[in-house]
């Protein structure tokens, strides 16, 4: 913290009772950033940013919502109609969800291109799957707020996944419920966990952080920064790189909100919920898909296993796996740069999820449904058997001898 | 911070009486703290007005032969079908089929025309169609469930698709020779 000088008296005094601005110019400006960072490492504070978006609109949404099964419907339509700028903060929440789903994607994509799971981030990348845990449940009580019949489906579909765990699980449904379907009780107290759990996330991001700034940012390369040489600055250089990044996804983002604002709803959730009555097709939001499709993809009962069981448990593994991945990854290379097979296998990986994701979405008929399958064989396949054996027999190519080095040589060549 | 040797309890290879209060008052706090979890988890269980709702009258006189009504009990769909003889005739057939959850159709009705059942899908909840004269009633007669393709049979038994259990019997009696009350 030696970067920290001042002469304003003001913040002297501040500064000598509460470290705060040494400790500010600490994390955000001096922080040494690896130099050859490309734009895959903007996602994280652009899902930071997202984050605070959510947090906001959620708020002025909250002020003028009603969590109660006769109202809840009617109070959003309400906020669309009639409320001033009402459908702006419901659009910029409804489709900002989907927004951070994708930044998040990306950013955890890139983390598998570049090995940034791999030591010493094993406890980054940690709370980074917590916080899409935090975030897959947020959402998914967000969407059963405004009561339409896609809120009370989804709802109801998928906390009977509980059901599904021996002897316990009809009590695990009953609690979620807080009665004997999903009903007002779920409402509410849908409604307080997603006001709180947003808040949990910024907590863990702050953690998060915090970790990162123990060990510092990986990078293309996936080498350890060796020499102050292959570090700049945060800022100026990536404070301003982050507002670029800020900038070009804010257009992509609003030109869904002003121009595409039902492009990733659901026509079914404008239809007020009605529990005696099913729609023909359940489709969850697209962020799940994948989830959905391995949940779907267990249709034998084995031994005494009902297929229900194993979709849920293979669902929820799905996303347990990668608190292993830093282990069941055995190459000492992090970065897919060097690593000529696993390069291949990540974006065979990428398309697997998407294959997932289409097959998620349609109803379970004819080769989707053993198309779904393979896939979720393949997905498992990837983390516990492909990438143990392809980290010991891979033939990695030659590492740079640092980040500055490997950065200056084309402008030699030059 | 050393204990003096001899405030070391006789054979108790070193251990003092504060070790001992210290683990003793640990263990106590952190059962008190476990248990005071216990109103805070059981609150979301539910209510008493909740639970309060849990029976409804049911008039079937007006239910002719081949009709099914639809009735709400504890914010469930219950599905009441007035049974026609071949209906009857086919779920009795039926009994030494192998099934995912076998049962006998006398072991699901208390009068064999009238079947009462909660219409809610044992796989992931939704309502299976069937109530309604215009709706697929899938392969075996009875319902069948529009979310993943759970047939039932005129019993109500799962034969084909995902769900792992029969449609439930709710708890209910006579309360006459035409009224029943469901809870
Ligand atoms: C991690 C951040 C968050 C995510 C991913 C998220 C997600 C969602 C989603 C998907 C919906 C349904 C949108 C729709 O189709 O209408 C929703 C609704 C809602 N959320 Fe959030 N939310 C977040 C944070 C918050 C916060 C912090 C609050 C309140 C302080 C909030 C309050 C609301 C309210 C009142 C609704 C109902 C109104 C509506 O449906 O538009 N949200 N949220
Ligand atoms: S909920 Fe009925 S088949 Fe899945």
């Amino acid at each position: 913290m030696s970067g920290f000088h001042t002469n304003s008296k003001v913040i002297g005094w501040v500064e000598q009772r509460l470290p705060i601005f040494s400790f500010l110019h600490h994390s955000a400006v001096e922080y040494p950033t690896p130099k050859n960072l490309n734009y895959w490492w903007n996602f994280g504070s652009l899902a930071g940013f997202q984050l605070v978006v959510m947090i906001l609109s959620g708020i002025f949404l909250a002020a003028n919502y009603t969590a109660h099964t006769s109202l809840a419907f009617d109070s959003v339509e309400r906020i669309m109609r009639d409320v001033n700028y009402g459908w702006f903060m419901r659009y910029l929440h409804a489709n900002g969800a989907s927004m951070f789903f994708l930044l998040v994607y990306t950013h955890m994509l890139r983390g598998l291109y570049y090995g940034s799971y791999k030591a010493p981030r094993e406890l980054l990348w940690w709370l980074g799957v917590v916080i899409y845990l935090c975030m897959m449940g947020t959402a998914f009580m967000g969407y059963v707020l405004p009561w339409g019949q896609m809120s009370f489906w989804g709802a109801t579909v998928i906390t009977n996944l509980f059901s599904a765990f021996p002897v316990v699980g009809k009590f695990i449904v009953t609690w979620l419920w807080g009665g004997f379907a999903v009903d007002n009780p779920t409402l509410n107290r849908f409604y307080a966990f997603h006001y709180l759990l947003p808040f949990v996330i910024y907590a863990l991001m702050v953690v998060h952080l915090w970790a990162l700034h123990t060990v510092k940012s990986n990078n293309p390369l996936g080498i350890d920064v060796k020499t102050p040489q292959d570090t700049i600055p945060f800022h100026p250089y990536f404070t301003i790189k982050d507002l670029f990044g800020i900038g070009v996804f804010l257009m992509i983002y609003m030109a869904f909100v002003f121009w595409a604002p039902n492009f990733f709803g659901e026509p079914d959730n404008y239809i007020k919920a009605n529990p005696m009555v099913t729609p023909p097709h359940i489709v969850p939001e697209w962020y799940f898909l994948p989830f959905y499709a391995i949940l779907r993809a267990f249709t034998m009962d084995l031994w005494i296993i009902p297929a229900k069981l194993q979709g849920v448990v293979a669902m929820f593994s799905a996303i347990i796996v990668l608190l292993f991945l830093p282990w069941l990854d055995t190459s000492k290379v992090r970065s897919a740069a060097f690593r000529p097979i696993y390069k291949q296998l990540f974006w065979v990986f990428v398309a697997d999820c998407v294959v997932l994701g289409y097959c998620g979405g349609k109803p379970p008929e004819g080769n989707l449904v053993m198309i779904g399958q393979l896939a979720t064989a393949y997905y498992f396949l990837h983390f516990l058997v492909i990438l143990p054996i392809v980290g010991k027999i891979e033939k990695t190519r030659p590492l740079p001898a640092s980040i500055s080095s490997a950065v200056l040589k084309p402008m030699e060549k030059a | 911070m050393a204990e003096p040797a001899s405030h070391a309890q006789p054979g108790g290879d070193g251990q003092t009486r504060r070790d001992f209060l210290l683990q003793a008052t640990t263990a106590v706090g952190v059962v008190g703290t476990c248990l005071s979890l216990w109103p805070f988890i059981d609150s979301m269980n539910p209510a008493a007005d909740t639970l309060a709702l849990s029976t409804t009258d049911v008039d079937l006189s007006s239910v002719k032969v081949g009709q099914s009504i639809t009735v709400v009990w504890q914010g469930k769909p219950v599905f009441v079908r007035h049974r026609t003889p071949d209906e009857i005739a086919a779920a009795a057939k039926d009994d030494g089929e192998t099934m995912r959850d076998p049962q006998k159709d006398a072991d699901r009705v208390k009068k064999a025309e009238w079947l009462v059942l909660i219409g809610v899908c044992t796989h992931l909840g939704c309502i299976p169609g069937g109530q309604k004269p215009g709706d697929s009633r899938g392969d075996f007669g009875g319902w069948m469930c529009p979310c993943h393709g759970s047939h039932y049979d005129t019993s109500g038994r799962i034969r084909k698709g995902p769900a792992p259990a029969n449609l439930a019997v709710p708890p209910y009696t006579f309360t006459s020779a035409s009224t029943i009350r469901i809870g």
